[in-house]
Parts: structure tokens; sequence; C-alpha cells
């Protein structure tokens, strides 16, 4: 089992080195300079442009600046192009902002998923299934900023909410209970429409899952022994039906940086992915280096995680 | 006793298997078998009929549009800004300005663009920004599943060509894809053919990995020993023996894929990101109506439902295509 962990740590690892050498690269090589977004700034002289480019080592060789990113990086002295702040500290300020938003969203989703997936698979085929079925397609298919705004206009209008942001302006010096109010309406809204997709394609895979594991010969066994059919769907299928949703738990860590974009711009909420939308703006290629760099980390940690898990739950799983 | 009929296609087939075949009844190829199948699927039928309405009506508008001079939708006619849907045009437009039927049956824009025009261009746009994405990833994703699959014990060097591949694939995997999409369509010159190519190069690898899985099963079907004793060459037996037959999962995710483009043009729309002008597409109809929210809620909400029909109706077929392949649900079901 430990040699087995190691070897994969050290797979992933190499793994991650070449993502970041193709990324640096890809970002690197596209066209667009970080001193061609300011270009119409009058203050801006040729002798400036000369100065910024030695100090971010934009005319070395493209390997040294990958080596520079990197060791910067390590050392935590990697610098911003846009404001000359450090980066790590700037991504994990919005990260803590992130980080609700992205629990809130998981936790509706992975409720509420499961008992209306189960639900469509024991009743297959009646109303029930075909409509579930039928609102997962539409939700899958509705480009996700325009439900929201239709959302938040319906939200604005009849409950006269504010939505957009972390918090209302000027609530500062409220008292608690409505300083908590106040975060928990602009946490819900957003997280809500986030979760709408993410509830829609778990459910269906929920209803997959059951549906095999309903067809199973020792489903057929315990109902053949007499146990109650509750016994048999919680404890016999749901029980077998929920090892995949193991590696998926492991699966999410990416949607941290890279599945928010979308929200946090329509919401106005300072986390990652707004983050990166505007390091993108600003040619920013050290933040965008680095945030690619995160989410590519997580993707693999999460893949570990879910292998780690899946052989934990799963008895029939041996690791050499 | 059994049927030498490999779903190899009949051009290679001895003329005595074949009408063997055809005195025992298998009159049904695989792929009248599917339709049958997937006729019975009424909410994939009912997408069906609408993207086949849509491809006509891309098709139809996209002559119209071009060639008729009162629908071409780049006209500005500010007398008539933000009409809403179904309102006649204003007395005050020259003869020639006005539009067909002198009404604008989705209203009109903040300039007083005739909305219904710029649907019907954006419709051939928005299809062909789909279409040509999930060609690349599908030109993409067979030729590397492909090679995976069929040359995969080829040794390069220390390492199979299998795992080579398929380590690359990982690698792809791992990017953050609309994060990357994002990146590189910022960093590029804005163009429609960039935005094709990056949804496409970013879309590739579930086709390499389905492909590669259908490649290594049929490897091993007798179609394939016999084809390769009858000593065809390579190419013939990978393209017309392999690749028909593990399109099946390769069509249900280029369906889903297609759905998939034309929303993540949406998204890039929305981030200022997608097609510039002077192309319309329901991305950026879309993403330029929420300006006006308010004021002229036609120009989000009409865009808005017929991305979401459409990529409803992609997604309805490419699933009802998925339950039509599966054979264990048509034992089922039949």
């Amino acid at each position: 089992m430990w040699r087995f962990l190691a070897r994969t740590i050290v797979q992933r690892l190499l793994l991650l080195i070449v993502i970041s050498i193709v990324s640096h690269t890809v970002i690197r090589l596209a066209p667009g300079e970080p001193s061609e977004v300011d270009a119409m700034n009058p203050m801006m002289k040729a002798e400036d442009i000369v100065r910024i480019r030695q100090s971010f080592h934009l005319d070395d060789p493209i390997y040294l600046q990958y080596l520079h990113w990197m060791k910067d990086l390590c050392t935590g002295e990697l610098k911003s192009f846009r404001d000359g702040l450090p980066v790590v500290p700037k991504i994990w300020e919005r990260f803590l902002n992130s980080l609700p938003l992205f629990a809130c969203t998981t936790l509706i989703v992975w409720t509420a998923s499961f008992p209306i997936g189960i639900q469509a698979a024991l009743k297959r085929g009646s109303r029930y299934d075909r409509g579930t079925t039928l609102v997962a397609y539409t939700l899958i298919s509705v480009p996700g900023f325009f439900l929201s705004y239709l959302l938040i206009l319906w939200v604005v209008r009849s409950f006269h909410l504010p939505v957009i942001g972390l918090r209302t302006f000027g609530t500062e010096s409220a008292n608690g209970a409505l300083r908590v109010m106040d975060r928990v309406w602009h946490l819900v809204i957003p997280s809500l429409m986030a979760a709408l997709t993410g509830i829609a394609v778990l459910s269906r895979y929920v209803r997959a899952q059951m549906l095999e594991v309903l067809a199973q010969d020792y489903v057929r066994t315990a109902r053949a022994k007499g146990l109650d059919e509750e016994h048999v769907v919680y404890g016999h299928a749901l029980r077998n039906a929920l090892l995949p949703f193991v590696t998926m738990f492991g699966l999410l860590l990416p949607g941290l940086i890279s599945g928010s974009v979308i929200f946090e711009q329509i919401f106005a909420w300072p986390g990652l992915g707004l983050l990166g939308y505007e390091a993108i703006l600003a040619r920013d290629f050290p933040m965008i280096l680095t945030l690619n760099f995160m989410a590519a980390a997580l993707t693999l940690l999460g893949i570990l995680l879910s292998d780690i898990f899946y052989a934990l739950v799963d008895p029939r799983i041996r690791i050499e | 006793m059994s049927i030498p009929l490999g779903p190899g296609p009949a051009s290679d087939l001895l003329p005595a298997a074949r009408a063997e075949a055809e005195a025992l009844g298998v009159a049904e190829t695989p792929t009248q078998q599917l339709w049958r199948a997937f006729r019975k699927d009424r909410l994939a039928m009912l997408g069906l009929y609408v993207l086949v309405a849509l491809v006509v009506v891309a098709l139809v508008g996209q002559l119209l549009t071009g060639f008729w001079v009162v629908l071409d939708p780049a006209t500005v006619r500010l007398p008539d800004k933000l009409l809403p849907p179904l309102s006649p045009a204003g007395s005050s437009l020259a003869k020639d300005l006005l539009p067909p039927f002198g009404t604008y049956p989705f209203g009109t824009d903040e300039l007083g663009r005739n909305v219904f025009a710029r649907m019907l261009q954006g419709s051939f746009v928005s299809l062909s920004v789909g279409f040509v994405a999930v060609s690349i990833s599908l030109g993409i994703g067979v030729t590397i599943g492909g090679l995976a699959g069929f040359y995969g014990q080829r040794k390069l060097g220390p390492i199979s060509v299998d795992s080579l591949l398929m380590r690359f694939t990982d690698v792809v995997l791992c990017f953050p894809t609309f994060f990357l999409i994002l990146t590189v369509v910022a960093l590029l010159p804005p163009s429609i053919y960039n935005i094709m190519i990056v949804i496409g190069i970013s879309s590739w690898m579930s086709t390499a990995r389905f492909v590669r899985a259908e490649f290594l099963a049929l490897r091993e079907q007798d179609f394939v020993t016999a084809a390769k004793a009858l000593g065809l060459p390579e190419w013939r037996i990978i393209f017309r023996h392999m690749i028909p037959n593990a399109m099946a999962p390769v069509l249900v995710s280029a369906t889903i894929n297609v759905a998939h483009a034309i929303l993540t043009e949406s998204a890039l729309s929305f981030l200022g990101f997608g097609v510039r002008p002077p192309y319309a597409t329901w991305g950026n109809i879309l993403a330029d109506g929420r300006s006006y929210i308010f004021d002229a809620p036609w120009l989000f909400l009409i865009p808005g439902a017929a991305i979401l029909v459409v990529v409803l109706a992609f997604n309805l077929v490419g699933e009802g295509l998925r339950d039509a392949m599966n054979p264990k649900l048509r034992r089922r079901a039949g």
C-alpha cells in the first residue's frame, strides 16, 4: 500500500511538472504582452517598458522564464504584473472567498441529487421519472448566465433582496445577526445557481447507477429473502451504488478554481474564478500561470484522493 | 449455426456469405436496428425534429440574410430602435429600408437592427461553431485513440505508443478546460476560427478514450482477423472495418459535444471573448441583450430560449442514441 502510494505520488509530481511546462509554453507563446495592455498610457516611456520587461525577465529565453517562474513560485516571491503584489497571498485571500461558495454549492448538489436520482430509479418510466429527466436536461442545456439573470430579477423583484457581491454595501456597522443574514442571502443565490447544473448531472448519474444495481442478482436475492423494500433499496442497493460516487468526490476539487468563472462574474463574487478572469484581461502571466498550475495540481490531488478513497471503501480492490 | 456476418462493410463480404445471411432473414443492418430503437424514444425524436428544422432554418436563413437586402441583419434603422416583437415598422423609414412584411417578428435591438434577421444569421454561425469545433475534436480524438488502440503495442524507445498517447491525454485532461479556453481566446487575436479551433482542441479527450477502448475490443474480433488474413492493407482495415464499428459511442459524445460547444461559445460571449461583430451568434446576441434586460427583455429572452431549445435537442438526441445503442436497454425495452 505505502509503496503504491509513493509510486503514484512520484508519477503525479512528474505529470504536474510536464503540465506546468506545457501550460507555461502555451501561455507565453501566445501573442499579447503585458506591456501592450497599457500602450496608450502617455506616462509609459520606452525606458520604462524596458525596465519592466527586465524586472519580469520577459526578454530571457522561454526555458529561463519557466525556471524563474518556478523558483519564484516556490520561494513565494512571485509578483503579479498588474500591481507588483505577491501572487500567493492574493490567491489565498480569494480562495477564502471562494471556499464558502464552493462548499455551499457542493452541499446543495450532493444532498439534493441523491433523493431525486433514487426516486427516479425506483419509479422508472413513471411520470415523475420522465419529468425529472426532462427538467434535468433542460437545466444542463440552459446557459448558466441566462438562468442566473432571470433568477436575480425574480429574487430582487419579489423579495427585495440584494444578491450581488459578498455583502450589502454599508452593512459593516450593522448588528451581528443582520450581517450574518446578509452574508447568507448573498451566498445562497449564487450557490443555488451554480448547483442547479450539478444537481441535474449528478441526479442522472445516481439514477443510472441505481438502475444498474437494482438489476443485480443480489438485489433479487435480498427481495426473495423477504426483506422489506426499504432495507433492500437503502441497505443493499444504495450502498453498492454509492461506490463510483466516492471517486467523483475527489474530482470535485478542481472546480474550486475553474468551475466558477461565470457565476463569480455574474454575482461579482470576488473569488478565484474572477481573479483568473481579471488576470487574463490584464495579461497578468504570473497570476494566470499560477492559477492554471494550482488547478492542475488540484486535479491530480483529486484523482489521487479518489483512488485512495476507492481502495478504502471497496474491499474488492487490493493494492499490491 | 453462426453467421459469418461481421459488422464489416458488405463490400468485403463474400457474396455467398451475404446470400446466406439474407436467406436466414438477417435483413436488418445495425443501422436499421439502431433507428428502430431510436424511434421509440419520443423525446429523442422530438429533439431530432428540432435539429432538422434548425438545420433547414440555418441554411435558408443564411441565404435570405445574405441575398435579400431588406433582411440584412446589419441594417441599422435608428428610428425603430428597441421595438417589441411583432411591432410594425415605423412610418418614417424609407420604402427600401422597410423590413419584410413591414413587421419585426422578434423586435429590434438598440441600433434598430432586425432581431429576427440577426437570429437567422446567428443560427448558421452558432451551428457552424458547434459543428466545426466538434469536427476538429473528432479528428484529433479519432486519430489519437485509433493510433493508441491499433498500434498500441509498438515500442517507441522505452515506452509503448499506447502509454505515450494515453499519458498525453491524461495531461490534457488535467488542464482546467474553460479557464484554458478563456486564456487562449483572450490572448489570440479575436476571430471566429480561433474560437472554433480552441473549443475543438480542448474537447477531444473523451473521444480519444472511447475510440481506443473500441479499437482494443475490435482488434480481437473475428472479422478483423479475417480482414488481416485476406491480406488487406492496414489502412483499409482501420478505415473501412474498424472506424465505422467504433463510431457508435463517438457519435453519442459528438452530439453532446456540439451542445457543449454552443454553450461554451455563449459563455465566452458573456465574458466578452466570444465571436466578434459583424458575425451575429446566439451567444453574443444574448450577451449584448443583457444590458437591456429591463427595457427590452426580448433581446435577452429570445436568444436565451433559442439556445436552450437547440442545446436541449442536441442533448436529447445524444442520450436517445446512447440508449438505442445500449443492447442491454434495448433488449429490456423490446
